[in-house]
């Protein structure tokens, strides 16, 4: 029998998409370096090689302290989103649900301004941005499901994005009204709003690495639980599985995860709709193929709309959440309009 | 063997089963019966353990309060009156999700389950169907789909809300032919069902309730008669015997 979770083909297809993209995501910008310079000087980098970097000091500094943390940034947030987003969609039992839709982002985004305006300067503000930004992110999901419910049941699609819709605008109005009173600090905050990573670090990395990744490996381990609960509540039940307490589970993991990358990146919608239903297209919709493929697939999407975002009205830089919202507001349409058969 | 003993189960006020008490011996098939409202849907969840219940259920000498999700799982079998079924999962793995409660929790398949799910789509006649997605079945293939998954799990008793509702009066007895040959294989039954002659016919005991109490129990012959369908269906019918099987007949009023 063919149940085997995901074909090795489409895991490989997936895993050259990411290579291709962060190669991409190193080589394109103002200093010309081609890709096998890249690949030669990362193999400098390993010890015992012995390989030489054919590239001089500037370009050096430019792929490792420039281009690279950028291009990692990007691929950990985009990775994230796009996991997280295919979570939500099993957890929730909606196609729809995505990090920004459930105003789980709005959330982070409060959050985060919150600790960046409050916070004492200087002392472990970078490591307060991402627990703010969780708790606006977990306080959002929570209203935004409740919401959800009241309006009728679990499971109407509508329902539930009219709630994350209602939550997120209240979030942003308030982030909105903490920052326009701190005028002070507004250039930070705006530019974290806007969403990006011109300004990314390997301090950001650091930052985020962590959430992300444990993040995404409990997600990767939940694939076969998030198809049970495609069965619904009951028949889920009756297989065994603790229904409240394994979504409370994903949901809060989700959550971190998504928290991190918007405190890191700011506020980039619809990763989680476009690349986890990409995968469903051309895959398969068992959350065995959507949820690790999602990971893999959703950090090179996200590189290269940086790419895009950085070089498309060169030298200016347009933030990477309008590529995204581009690309995404159409794509969103259509599911909308599949998604009777996609539940 | 299952004990129910004065089993209720209340939503909010009302109770919607009141004292259930109900013996089913092993391999037996028994079927609860009763008009809209009565209770059984309400009885038949309680012993999955999806609804909170008052009184006692024994399973083998196990008091099944004392058990867990999981061992739960590993006792029934529930197949609820719409089942869920995503239209894009293939037969394969739709039976292979009732693997369920033999799997750990973050674990993946191992050979034995996927033996298993193999046999229960022979053993249901579909393995041509194997590679199909449940959107593309009939009702009836994707009910034989469902009893295929349930089948899966390996759990000595099987419960089946309303299994043929959806169902053509072949098809009908298609399926129910199918959960009567499965108990040679020592499954025990626990139903409901609409349909008095197809519940007589397939049942070796009939419970009936009404508004959450049982009125009549025993054998088809027993519970079947033209007062007390007419007492508590509030239906006009005749009822014919005829070589041991019980036909429940409407009559125009």
């Amino acid at each position: 029998m063919a149940v085997d979770s995901v074909r090795p083909a489409w895991g490989l297809a997936a895993a050259g998409f990411l290579v291709g993209a962060l190669v991409v995501g190193l080589a394109v910008g103002p200093v010309g370096i081609g890709a096998g310079a890249i690949v030669e000087s990362a193999l400098a980098h390993v010890p015992l090689l012995h390989v030489r970097s054919p590239l001089d000091g500037v370009q050096e500094a430019v792929l490792w302290q420039l281009r690279a943390p950028r291009v990692v940034l990007a691929a950990l947030v985009g990775g994230m989103l796009a996991v997280a987003g295919s979570a939500y969609q099993g957890v929730f039992r909606n196609p729809l649900a995505d990090p920004y839709l459930l105003g789980v982002a709005a959330g982070a985004g409060l959050g985060a301004t919150l600790a960046i305006v409050y916070a004492a300067a200087g002392a472990g503000t970078e490591a307060l941005v991402p627990l703010a930004a969780f708790v606006g992110a977990i306080a959002s999901v929570v209203v935004t499901y409740a919401l959800g419910r009241t309006a009728g049941a679990a499971r109407a699609t509508g329902a539930l994005v009219l709630a994350g819709v209602t939550v997120a605008t209240f979030m942003t109005a308030a982030q909105t009204f903490v920052q326009q009173q701190h005028a002070e600090v507004l250039q930070n905050v705006y530019a974290w709003l806007l969403g990006g990573f011109a300004t990314s670090s390997w301090g950001d990395v650091a930052v985020a690495a962590p959430y992300v990744a444990v993040s995404s490996v409990v997600l990767v381990l939940h694939r076969r639980v998030l198809d049970v609960l495609s069965l619904g509540d009951d028949e889920a039940a009756s297989l065994g599985i603790d229904v409240a307490r394994t979504r409370l589970v994903i949901v809060v993991v989700a959550t971190l995860g998504t928290a991190a990358a918007v405190a890191v990146s700011g506020l980039i919608a619809f990763v989680g709709i476009i690349v986890p239903h990409t995968i469903r297209l051309l895959v398969s919709t068992s959350y065995r193929a959507v949820v690790p493929l999602s990971l893999v697939a959703g950090a090179g999407f996200l590189v290269l709309a940086d790419v895009l975002a950085r070089t498309a009205l060169s030298p200016a830089e347009l933030p990477i959440g309008v590529v995204t919202a581009f690309f995404g507001a159409p794509f969103f349409a259509v599911v909308l309009r599949t998604s009777r058969t996609m539940r | 063997m299952i004990e129910l003993r004065r089993v209720s189960v209340r939503f909010g006020g009302a109770p919607a089963l009141r004292d259930l008490s109900l013996v089913v011996e092993p391999g037996a098939w028994v079927s609860l019966i009763g008009p809209n409202g009565a209770g059984k849907t309400s009885a038949l969840r309680a012993l999955a353990g999806l609804v909170p219940f008052e009184g006692e259920i024994v399973v083998d000498r196990r008091d099944v309060r004392a058990l867990g999700r999981r061992e739960l799982a590993l006792l029934f079998a529930f197949v609820p009156q719409k089942p869920e079924t995503p239209p894009e999962l293939t037969v394969a793995e739709y039976v292979l999700l009732g693997r369920t409660p033999h799997i750990p929790y973050l674990g993946g398949e191992r050979r034995a389950d996927r033996l298993a799910a193999a046999r229960a789509l022979r053993r249901l006649d579909l393995e041509r169907f194997a590679e199909r997605s449940l959107g593309s079945l009939s009702g009836g293939e994707l009910q034989r789909a469902v009893l295929a998954r349930a089948l899966a799990q390996e759990a000595p008793i099987l419960l089946l809300d309303e299994p043929t509702t959806a169902l053509d009066l072949g098809r009908a007895q298609l399926v129910l032919d199918l959960v009567d040959s499965l108990r040679g294989d020592g499954l025990t039954v626990v139903s409901t069902m609409h349909d008095l002659t197809l519940a007589g016919q397939y049942a070796d005991r009939l419970v009936l309730l009404d508004r959450g109490a049982v009125v009549a129990a025993g054998g088809p012959a027993e519970v079947l008669s033209t007062a007390t369908v007419a007492a508590h269906y509030g239906a006009s019918v005749r009822v014919v015997e005829e070589d041991g099987a019980v036909f429940v007949l409407p009559v125009r009023r």
